[in-house]
């Protein structure tokens, strides 16, 4: 187990009901390895990333993260957690609180940050994501574009070393996606560790360092994106392609 | 006629004219029941009016809250009756919201045996009625407890037997009430300070030294007054003389009996409107506190029940009307209380039923409005802000 790798999974199962869900997964993340997970809908791609940060309970096989083992530990689970932030497909911000307030929520709450230092550190992450001016505003005052920005200035306050975006364009308007991703492309160039769900091919083939095809809880396929995209080697690799870039 | 027929043909005008008929229909009504009323009390040599408030009631009551006996007005006791309801709706709500969110998150609980216990209580409490459960703890409180003689008692201080629940307490001197109504406007004061130190929070983003300042300022000014004109109180402590307790603070078997049962019957309503409204939360919303690494409790306190409020609010506050209501139910164990005094000990000696049930009414109507009015204040300041 080397010391580059932030993230170490080995072996991993996991069921929901009797259904396999994700099947002997082996994956080693690079500290600052951009990865872009993708695959048809049923995959177990979410899945993978939730078992990160223990949003999913994994049933078998091991996951390491910054050599802390995720177990039944709670003191390790919160380890994780605070090193690993996490981005929704619905972007899930506190709806009844301002801008500001959900994004000093959990520096205030889990590592004790002085509320003062904490509203600073926001507006220096907000101004990041694009979005200085709106701190007072509401969630639902906020485009879905913007809301997603927030979300993602809202992990970043807790400084991870690790970010996982689950689907994070998905839910939003087309004319939206492209503000998001260009945050997610500066964070990237900022040298953070990311795993992303996604099937926006292109910010695949800029950013990522490696593509994942997963099928049926499996990892099909792994290559560098322009090997991925340009030269796949599996069939069913080859049809998802086809399917998601059109004819 | 034609400007009728241009009324009816025209939309506004057809609503107009079929609420003008209704308004009319139903002050008739009302006209025709007064009218008859009158005519039928005047017939049987009945008095109407509202002098008889005035009279003396000539009996005494066991729990007052202000200076009654023999000699007062019916008005008087109305009012006592007022304040014995006022006083055990205020507390039943205060126990009851209390019993009721915890009993519904530890339904939400993952630990088995809590929330099977919590399930159990919710269903006992709210499937038995009401009036039982009153008559079980009153008869609990009265058959099981010891004579005031065998009392339980905790360091000469609290005593507890079938007589009723004994704490020690205080008389105030001359000047002893100026400081506790200075007290009372202290902490009214308070609020508002409070509301304006976060206006000044928000507008500024610096924490406001207001609240500390007139914390402050109460202590001196407290301070001051004791120092130079001592201290306007004295301990009055209950003692056993004769065959019962006097002196310091006394609840009755009935209004402990009745606080019980309205506190656990109310919580167990209360409970499956938090467990309602914590359900209603976006799972989203679950997972994003977890994933942030918020501690269970805070991701509860800070996210989900302020959520959780707006959903529960409007059905809390029908239980907090119940609640209000069936205080009247005390009237089975004598607990002096609206009903119980006024609409019928009062009715019974004066005969006045159509002006006291009117009075009572009305009464219950107000506290409902009341209580109405200051929940939609506070439904409206945890609404949502939307685009």
């Amino acid at each position: 187990m080397s010391e580059k790798h932030i993230i170490e999974i080995t072996h991993l199962d996991k069921y929901f009901g009797d259904f396999h869900v994700l099947k002997n997964i082996n994956l080693s993340v690079a500290a600052g390895e951009r990865i872009v997970i993708c695959g048809p809908s049923g995959s177990g791609k979410s899945t993978l990333i939730r078992c990160i940060n223990h949003l999913e309970q994994h049933d078998g096989g091991e996951i390491i993260v910054e050599g802390i083992p995720l177990n039944d530990s709670v003191k390790n689970i919160d380890f994780i957690r605070s090193e690993v932030g996490m981005v929704f497909q619905q972007f899930n911000l506190f709806p009844h609180m301002t801008v500001l307030e959900n994004c000093i929520l959990a520096p205030v709450w889990v590592k004790g940050v002085p509320r003062a230092e904490a509203e600073m550190l926001a507006l220096q992450y907000l101004e990041r994501v694009r979005i200085p001016d709106q701190a007072d505003k509401y969630p639902g005052q906020l485009s879905g574009g913007q809301q997603q920005r927030v979300a993602i200035a809202r992990s970043l306050c807790m400084q991870p070393r690790i970010m996982l975006f689950d689907e994070p364009t998905s839910a939003l308007d087309p004319e939206m996606i492209k503000e998001v991703l260009e945050v997610m492309v500066d964070l990237a160039e900022q040298g953070m560790t990311m795993l992303c769900v996604t099937h926006e091919m292109g910010f695949a083939r800029r950013v990522a360092d490696r593509v994942i095809f997963m099928d049926e809880g499996e990892i099909i396929e792994e290559n560098t994106p322009a090997a991925f995209f340009d030269n796949p080697q599996n069939d069913r690799t080859k049809l998802f392609l086809s399917q998601i870039i059109g004819d | 006629m034609n400007t009728v027929f241009s009324l009816w043909s025209s939309q506004k005008g057809r609503n107009l004219i079929v609420q003008l008929l209704m308004v009319a229909g139903f002050l008739g009504l009302v006209w025709w029941l007064v009218d008859n009323t009158v005519a039928n009390l005047a017939r049987q040599n009945v008095a109407t009016g509202f002098g008889f408030l005035e009279n003396n009631t000539g009996f005494d009551i066991n729990q007052k809250l202000i200076a009654y006996d023999e000699s007062s007005s019916y008005q008087r006791l109305l009012l006592v009756g007022l304040l014995n309801t006022a006083i055990v709706s205020v507390l039943g709500i205060f126990f009851a919201t209390l019993i009721g969110f915890m009993v519904g998150l530890a339904r939400l609980s993952d630990n088995w045996l809590v929330s099977k216990l919590a399930f159990l209580y919710v269903e006992i409490f709210r499937n038995l009625p009401l009036l039982i459960q009153i008559l079980f703890w009153y008869v609990l409180l009265i058959e099981i407890l010891p004579h005031p003689r065998n009392s339980f008692a905790l360091g000469d201080m609290f005593f507890l037997n079938n007589r009723g629940l004994y704490l020690p307490w205080f008389t105030s001197l001359s000047g002893g009430n100026i400081v506790l109504w200075a007290i009372a406007l202290f902490g009214v004061g308070w609020f508002f300070v409070s509301r304006q130190a976060q206006k000044r929070r928000e507008l500024t983003g610096q924490k406001s030294s207001y609240t500390r300042h007139y914390f402050i300022l109460g202590v001196i000014a407290l301070a001051g007054y004791l120092s130079l004109w001592g201290v306007p109180f004295e301990p009055n402590l209950p003692a056993l003389k004769g065959f019962n307790f006097r002196g310091g603070l006394s609840f009755t078997p009935e209004f402990v009996a009745l606080l019980v049962a309205l506190s656990l019957y109310t919580a167990s309503f209360i409970a499956e409107i938090v467990r309602a409204g914590v359900l209603c939360v976006a799972k989203g919303q679950f997972e994003a506190a977890k994933a942030l690494g918020l501690p269970t409790n805070v991701a509860m306190n800070k996210v989900i029940i302020p959520q959780a409020m707006r959903v529960i609010i409007p059905p809390l506050t029908s239980q907090y009307l119940n609640l209000t209501k069936n205080s009247s139910l005390a009237a089975a164990i004598a607990y002096p209380e609206l009903v119980s005094v006024f609409a019928g000990t009062a009715l019974n000696q004066t005969g006045q039923a159509v002006e006291i049930i009117f009075i009572t009414m009305s009464i219950y109507l107000f506290l409902s409005l009341l209580t109405s009015f200051l929940m939609n204040i506070y439904n409206a300041r945890v609404a949502l802000v939307e685009k």
